[in-house]
């Protein structure tokens, strides 16, 4: 099998695996970085959702072999002491309900910021509408949004 | 270790000093008897007497283990905070842990029915009181003074002359002293975390994406598993090849056992492939169904089918002989799937000294059972070990996939987790059952509903009605009744049982009843319960009153009838100990109803966290309208039609509308919200699409319904 050299969270890791294995399956199973979750390998729920160049994609469906030298970050990598305003702002907001669903929330809130540190509320809806929390904490995570683009 | 007898009747209490200093108070929130004193040398580890503790370290750190699933209802945060009000502690300085299985000490360490609040409410406070009387009388021995001038809060014990102790202080001499048989509770205006809003205790763990599932255990050596279950209930295995898979890269086995084929591998990817280079044949086994054929089913059951009678009061026959109107209406709703967020998954690990058993389970106990019974070996060869649960909405109370993993282990003779895809969660059954209703109502001539029927035809469903609820006990003849078809799709408990939609469709009958007697819903239903008040009719299982404030309430939160070009409808529901009424508003846009805001007044008693409390009602209500509009499971030839979240629709952001919460502050003993405010949502949306269209909706999902169609 090809090894891979990959920059996750600015730190090279290798992993030797089949040129088909999405990167979540070599984050999960090979590299030890569970934070990213499996909720349906088919780009529909965005529970895998990470940055590539700082762009949020659903790893489920990234084949480990087209990342390259892309850095790529996760949830692990999102901040050093997990108070990245969208972070702090979960926390504030109080979102997390099962919590299974919120790293990929984070992780494509914290993208929508980068690229638009005020967005209007149909933004943020559109931005956050491939992301599905089945416990229904929508508002929250809303919410949380809007106050974390106040301390961008 | 060494024990002590004690006379107490109480559930409750053992102490000793924490190895390392403190006070360890072991104790049983569930049992109402287990009273073997043992002394506590280290937090117990699942098989001691009791199933929980409450332990100070000489730091004063309170660790608090808390026994129930934590699935997303919060539990690990609200159980604690009773504890740590009666016992006035820094709730800075609580940590929180879950508690494994024992099976020794407890009678409910489950999560389920809503039931874990109202079931551990005076154990908790029990708990605490006892833990602050110690700490206190420990306090007024040090100093020499009578217990009665010292006070407690915020961790620290104050005498009047102004001298304080920590908690951590006095850990061990309080451990030290005996333990009360009486302890006094807070008055409610005392509390001080009780009712208030208190972030969940694993934000910061779930937050920064921390290992906290089901699905992030790993250990080295263990295998991966994903296991081929039979696409259409109905059908067995013919024949298995499974040579081209074996072959493939990192798998080590393929196994066939029961019904099932599992890929055994070194990585999720790597099974999930040669998965499908396994060549199966299925046969029919028993009845392969359709949901063309449930529809016809449904019909003729609910016209001609023997139905059990459940409830019976007057003579309905007469009632509607005599009646000036009737009306009769049929709601049908789908099969729906739990769809939690983390699919199953379980780690088993099956030694010749015993099992290992770890992961996401809402009924650890029965799962435990059924692994004893299955490897035919006591239930204390069996531990079994307590993840997160990335939602569980019933899905979790059956322990199919833990039992399915112990009997794998077993046969490859190797720890392995086996992991369901979202495919095989979705064709893989337990599912709300489809079901369909015939309500039937008399009114006499004034107007007044003299006869009311429903019968319930469904798909697995047991009795898909609740026969004491409202309006039971408010008409003079009733009857209720239910027909039940046994199929090979399996169901089983989904997020409020029955009453999800039971709820819409009780809710969304009474207010065509109402219109049909010209009388507003709101006065319509309050005037039913008056009635029940003034004359009950049979057995009344609600609180007359306690419904009566929730329809007032919502009724003047919502502005009930007050918005001008706003359709409003309306919605009440008493399931689970908890009322909750519901007003949505709907407006019309580009021809269509949107449903913009819900408005939700509950009474589970004595709110415990606020914030939790909210976000149970606003996801209850979201999760309510989701699958109301949108979810539906349909089978053809045995197999579930809808497999991942591109074809099963749940809601999204952008479905959204404005949600208010509002909490009736009584008093009375908290009772529990994971279900309750879910029931009342498809009623309330319902009615007010009615509103705004002039055309009821009869069947879920809705979006199907004419009335979303483009006019």
């Amino acid at each position: 099998m090809p090894a891979y050299n990959l920059l996750i969270n600015g730190k090279q890791h290798t992993a030797d695996v089949a040129a088909d294995t999405p990167l979540l399956w070599v984050l999960r199973d090979h590299l030890g970085l569970l934070g990213t979750k499996y909720g349906c390998g088919v780009a529909q729920c965005g529970a895998c959702t990470v940055h590539l160049n700082g762009a949020a994609v659903k790893s489920c469906v990234l084949p480990v072999s087209a990342i390259k030298t892309s850095a790529v970050t996760t949830i692990e990598g999102l901040s050093e002491l997990g108070d990245h305003p969208v972070q702090a702002a979960w926390d504030e907001v109080d979102v997390p309900q099962c919590g299974y669903c919120q790293a990929g929330q984070i992780m494509t809130a914290a993208a929508l910021l980068k690229k638009n540190a005020h967005p209007a509320d149909k933004e943020i809806a559109a931005a956050m509408n491939g992301n599905i929390c089945r416990c229904g904490a929508y508002h929250r995570i809303h919410e949380a949004i809007k106050l974390a683009g106040t301390k961008i | 270790m060494s024990t002590q007898h004690t006379t107490s009747r109480r559930d409750f209490l053992k102490l000793s000093s924490l190895a390392g200093g403190g006070l360890l108070l072991g104790f049983s929130w569930f049992s109402s008897e287990a009273e073997v004193p043992t002394l506590l040398k280290a937090p117990p580890a699942g098989t001691m007497g009791f199933n929980s503790y409450l332990s100070i370290s000489t730091d004063g750190v309170i660790t608090i283990s808390s026994p129930n699933p934590e699935l997303g209802q919060n539990i690990m945060t609200s159980f604690p905070m009773i504890v740590a009000e009666e016992l006035d502690a820094d709730w800075t300085k609580v940590k929180v842990i879950q508690a494994p299985l024992d099976t020794k000490g407890f009678d409910r360490q489950l999560t389920g029915g809503s039931g874990a609040v109202p079931h551990s409410w005076n154990k908790l406070r029990t708990a605490g009181a006892t833990a602050r009387f110690m700490l206190i009388q420990a306090a007024a021995k040090k100093w020499n003074v009578p217990a009665e001038e010292c006070t407690a809060a915020n961790s620290v014990v104050t005498h009047s002359s102004g001298k304080q102790l920590g908690y951590g202080e006095l850990a061990e001499a309080a451990a030290a002293l005996p333990v009360p048989k009486e302890v006094k509770f807070k008055n409610a205006k005392d509390f001080k975390l009780i009712g208030t809003a208190i972030k969940n205790v694993a934000n910061k763990s779930i937050i920064t994406g921390k290992p906290l599932f089901g699905m992030d255990f790993y250990r080295p050596g263990m295998l991966f598993a994903m296991i081929q279950r039979p696409e259409a209930f109905g059908t067995k295995i013919k024949s298995v090849d499974s040579a081209a898979a074996k072959a493939m890269p990192g798998i080590v086995d393929v196994v066939v056992f029961q019904n099932n084929v599992a890929i055994v591998g070194k990585s999720t990817w790597e099974v999930a492939k040669a998965r499908k280079a396994v060549k199966i044949i299925y046969e029919p086994d028993g009845a392969v169904e359709s949901t063309a054929d449930h529809d016809a089913l449904f019909k003729s059951l609910l016209d001609t089918g023997t139905a059990t009678v459940r409830r019976k009061n007057g003579d309905v026959d007469a009632a509607f002989a005599g009646a000036a109107k009737t009306i009769k209406r049929d709601y049908q709703c789908p099969f729906i799937a739990h769809a939690p967020m983390e699919p199953m998954n379980f780690f088993a690990h099956v030694r010749e000294d015993g099992v290992e058993l770890i992961g996401p389970t809402q009924t650890p106990a029965s799962a435990q059972t059924a692994t004893a019974k299955l490897l035919n070996i006591p239930e204390d060869r069996i531990t079994l070990e307590i993840t997160r649960l990335g939602g569980g909405f019933g899905r979790r109370l059956k322990f199919d996939y833990v039992v399915e993993a112990a009997e794998l282990s077993k046969l490859i003779n190797a720890p392995v987790k086996v992991i369901w895809s979202r495919e095989d969660d979705m064709s893989g059954g337990s599912y709300r059952p489809a079901v369909r209703y015939r309500f039937e109502a008399a009114l006499d001539a004034a107007g007044n509903l003299v006869g009311y029927k429903c019968r319930g035809v469904g798909i697995n469903a047991g009795n898909p009605t609740r026969e004491d609820n409202f309006p039971s006990g408010a008409v003079p003849n009733l009857l209720i009744d239910c027909i039940e078809h046994k199929s090979a799709i399996t169901t089983g408990p989904w997020r409020a049982p029955i009453t999800n939609f039971l709820g819409f469709a009780e809710q969304a009958f009474l207010d065509e009843v109402a219109e049909a007697a010209k009388k507003d819903p709101v006065q319509f239903r309050l005037e039913l319960l008056e009635k029940a008040k003034a004359a009950p009719v049979g057995e009344i299982k609600y609180d007359i009153n306690r419904m009566i404030t929730v329809i007032k309430t919502a009724a003047e939160k919502a502005g009930w009838g007050k918005l001008p070009g706003v359709s409003q409808g309306f919605s009440v529901y008493f399931s689970h100990r908890s009322y909750v009424a519901q007003v949505c508003n709907v407006l019309m846009q580009a021809g269509k109803p949107v449903v913009q805001k819900i408005t939700a007044v509950s009474d589970c008693g004595q709110v415990i966290n606020l914030s939790g409390a909210k976000q149970q009602v606003m996801g209850g209500i979201v999760d309510g309208l989701g699958h109301a509009m949108y979810s539906k499971l349909s089978f053809k030839n045995g197999a579930a039609e809808q497999k991942n979240f591109n074809t099963y629709r749940l809601i999204r952001m952008q479905e959204i509308p404005e949600v208010e919460t509002h909490f009736i502050d009584n008093g009375i003993d908290p009772t529990g919200l994971g279900e309750p405010a879910l029931p009342p949502t498809g009623g309330a949306v319902a009615n007010a699409i009615f509103k705004a269209t002039g055309k009821r909706i009869y069947t879920q999902p809705f979006i199907e319904d004419a009335n979303f169609k483009t006019i």
